[in-house]
């Protein structure tokens, strides 16, 4: 029976805090990926116009985007560019960050028997929410791509950093959507909460508009917001619009890294109580 | 004996769940106010041990069987040995992959097909996507819904779904296997399929953990038991004799009825013998008690017989009923044995007391309060047998059905 590479497993009291195990997620790709494709299928099952409200969401928030604020509110996007591209290159970014967080916040709550039931690190659980958010990404680029011609507009060189930015709006979204999926494993109020504080989050991010449409003595309120210099990143990379501030930039990059490792360090905590609680 | 040799080793581990009785705080706002109010509070927290000192040694391939009654901590176990949870104190090492079934179907999904069910499922309960691929044919063999792989399960039949769901677990080939109680679904046959794989199981070298209140299927696929008992290991030792004095154990909490003195009543008649016919009832199938009752003084009269079910936790369970009620009175020109049944009593799982009133008109004869203790088994007669019961308020479940009569 003796066996040179037998798994020796210890079980604990919890006591040591513990960012990502990813030794551990490793050993589950597979549940990951599983979990993953589960939610993409799942999505638009049973609908109509299937796929296509991938592309539609997006499309639809910037026609409601480009009447509000370019034809009401006449806000003008800078050089030149219709301002319908320019919300929908902010709705580009933003959906990655509010997609991810929204769906993996969720997500364990409404993966309770499995929690309860199964072992496996249950950070699987709200990481997996981040395949539907590439779908969502891909669709809503090529869209773009397909846009950008029929407006005129060109690709600049700095497009190469776009992989960079939706990385760092993924973990910033990962961070703050594993701390509250483990909140909500105790306290269900974050559901409600959540949506609010995800639509004043839009408004607070130069999505409609630019930070430097932003009159000069409110300009401080947006910056504080990390994820500021990232969205201006991504218009930066897509639009060849005005690039982020270097300060602005490394603010937000520190920032977004302290939360995901915060986000995770918290979940890590909370991790072993969720089938207790949940 | 070393270490090696053994596939699970428990040094003193137990489990504590803390519990507030009143004024729980499940939402941010009651938290934040029980926070400000802190010290004028009445909540009162409870530590319930679940589990204590928990010392366990289980050798590689051995079949181990897990018994006791509801709440003695079977399932408690089970989830710490699945790290599912994790323990208060205590460490527990194990060697090998432990595969564990503590529910069929966990994360089936009804939206999915069976096909991808199946490659849901197996990931799950812990296999890579190429073990599938390997037994996908084994997998749908096993469960006989092969025209049907390509239709959402929510168009399966019940019984189709829960053999899927089975089909998959059993094909989990782990060197550690954790079983709790899900071989009781499906028709006969399908049962017997399932003992079938779990004896192939059992037989092939590995080490299995095997709950079930079911002591036949203990008896054939185990060799030691466990007794829990409130928490801590009452006995481990071979499966006969631990069956044996699991069954004592139930029945020494019967009430002994013979002492009759200090009990209410004229005394004409008295109950000397009250019991279930078995000490652990299904939900749904009839609770039959046999009533013993001896005459005393001679009276003209016939009596009625009152029976009363208490629930541990809810009081008063089923109204009191009385022969009477069927126009059925009982003479008390001789001793006798009456079988009471109580008939189509779906009673949630858990403990309870039988009591038996003898009345002559409206003079108390004798009150047996309790006159027997029995416990409904935590299986529910549903679909999805595994259901967890602490959590489910209520006394009593019943058949149900749902119908879409309209959509739109």
């Amino acid at each position: 029976m003796e066996t040179k590479d037998e798994l020796i497993t210890v079980i604990r009291p919890i006591t040591r805090w513990e960012v990502l195990n990813v030794k551990q997620i490793l050993a589950f790709r597979d549940l990951l990926l599983a979990l993953g494709i589960r939610d993409i299928k799942l999505r638009y099952r049973q609908t109509l116009l299937g796929i296509a409200w991938v592309v539609l969401q997006p499309l639809i928030t910037s026609v409601i985007f480009g009447f509000v604020f370019g034809e009401i509110a006449k806000l003008k996007a800078p050089n030149g560019l219709p301002y319908f591209l320019f919300s929908y290159a902010g709705m580009l970014g933003w959906n990655v960050f509010a997609g991810t967080i929204t769906k993996s916040a969720g997500s364990l709550v409404q993966n309770s028997a499995l929690v309860s039931k199964v072992y496996f690190p249950k950070t699987i659980v709200p990481l997996s929410s981040m395949f539907s958010t590439f779908v969502d990404f891909g669709v809503a680029l090529a869209m773009f791509f397909i846009l950008l011609p029929i407006f005129g507009v060109g690709i600049t060189l700095p497009i190469l950093l776009t992989p960079i930015w939706v990385l760092l709006l993924l973990m910033a979204a990962l961070g703050l959507g594993l701390y509250c999926s483990a909140l909500m494993v105790t306290y269900r109020d974050v559901q409600y909460i959540l949506p609010v504080a995800v639509t004043f989050l839009l408004y607070a991010s130069p999505v409609p508009y630019a930070l430097d449409m932003v009159p000069e003595k409110l300009q401080w309120i947006i910056a504080a917001n990390p994820l500021t210099g990232v969205l201006e990143g991504m218009r930066w990379s897509l639009l060849g619009t005005s690039a982020p501030n270097p300060l602005a930039l490394t603010y937000s990059v520190v920032m977004i890294l302290c939360t995901f490792v915060l986000g995770a360090l918290l979940f890590g905590r909370a991790e072993r109580r969720f089938a207790d609680v949940i | 004996m070393s270490s090696s040799e053994l596939a699970i080793q428990a040094k003193n581990v137990a489990k504590s769940y803390r519990i507030i009785h009143e004024e729980k705080a499940t939402t941010l706002g009651e938290s934040l106010v029980q926070k400000v109010r802190r010290g004028k509070t009445r909540s009162v927290a409870e530590t319930f041990w679940a589990l204590k000192d928990i010392n366990l040694e289980i050798k590689k391939g051995e079949v181990v069987g897990i018994i006791g009654r509801n709440g003695a901590g079977k399932s408690t176990l089970l989830k710490l040995l699945s790290r599912i949870t994790a323990p208060t104190t205590g460490e527990i090492t194990i060697r090998g992959r432990v595969g564990s079934l503590l529910e069929v179907g966990t994360g089936f999904h009804p939206e999915l097909t069976g096909r991808e069910n199946v490659y849901l499922n197996g990931a799950i309960l812990g296999m890579s996507r190429k073990e599938i691929d390997d037994r996908f044919d084994a997998i749908v063999d096993f469960s006989g819904v092969e025209q049907f792989l390509d239709t959402p399960v929510k168009r399966y039949s019940s019984g189709m779904y829960i053999r899927l769901a089975f089909a998959v677990a059993a094909h989990l080939e782990p060197e550690i296997m954790i079983v709790d109680e899900v071989l009781a679904v499906g028709d006969a046959e399908f049962q017997k399929k399932c003992l079938q794989k779990m004896q192939d199981v059992a037989t092939s070298g590995r080490t299995v953990l095997f709950v079930s209140h079911n002591m036949a299927s203990i008896a054939t696929l185990c060799k030691r038991v466990i007794l829990l008992d409130k928490g801590t290991i009452r006995a481990y030792g071979p499966t006969e004799e631990i069956i044996d004095q699991y069954s004592s154990m139930v029945e020494s909490e019967a009430i002994d009825l013979s002492d009759y003195k200090r009990r209410v009543g004229t005394g004409d008649v008295r109950f000397s013998e009250a019991s279930p016919v078995k000490p652990v009832f299904d939900v749904g199938e009839d609770k039959v008690f046999r009533l013993r009752i001896d005459r005393h003084r001679p009276n003209t009269g016939e009596f009625k017989i009152m029976i009363g079910v208490h629930s541990d936790w809810g009081g008063c369970t089923v109204c009191w009923i009385e022969s009477s009620f069927d126009q059925l009175l009982f003479d008390t020109s001789s001793s006798m044995t009456v079988d009471v049944s109580l008939r189509n009593l779906w009673l949630k799982p858990g403990k309870y007391s039988m009591l038996a009133f003898a009345k002559f008109g409206d003079d108390l004869m004798d009150a047996a309060n309790p006159a027997c203790r029995f416990e409904v088994n935590d299986l529910f007669p549903y679909k999805q047998p595994a259901v967890d019961t602490t959590e489910l308020y209520g006394l009593v479940v019943c058949p149900f059905e749902f119908k879409v009569v309209e959509s739109a």
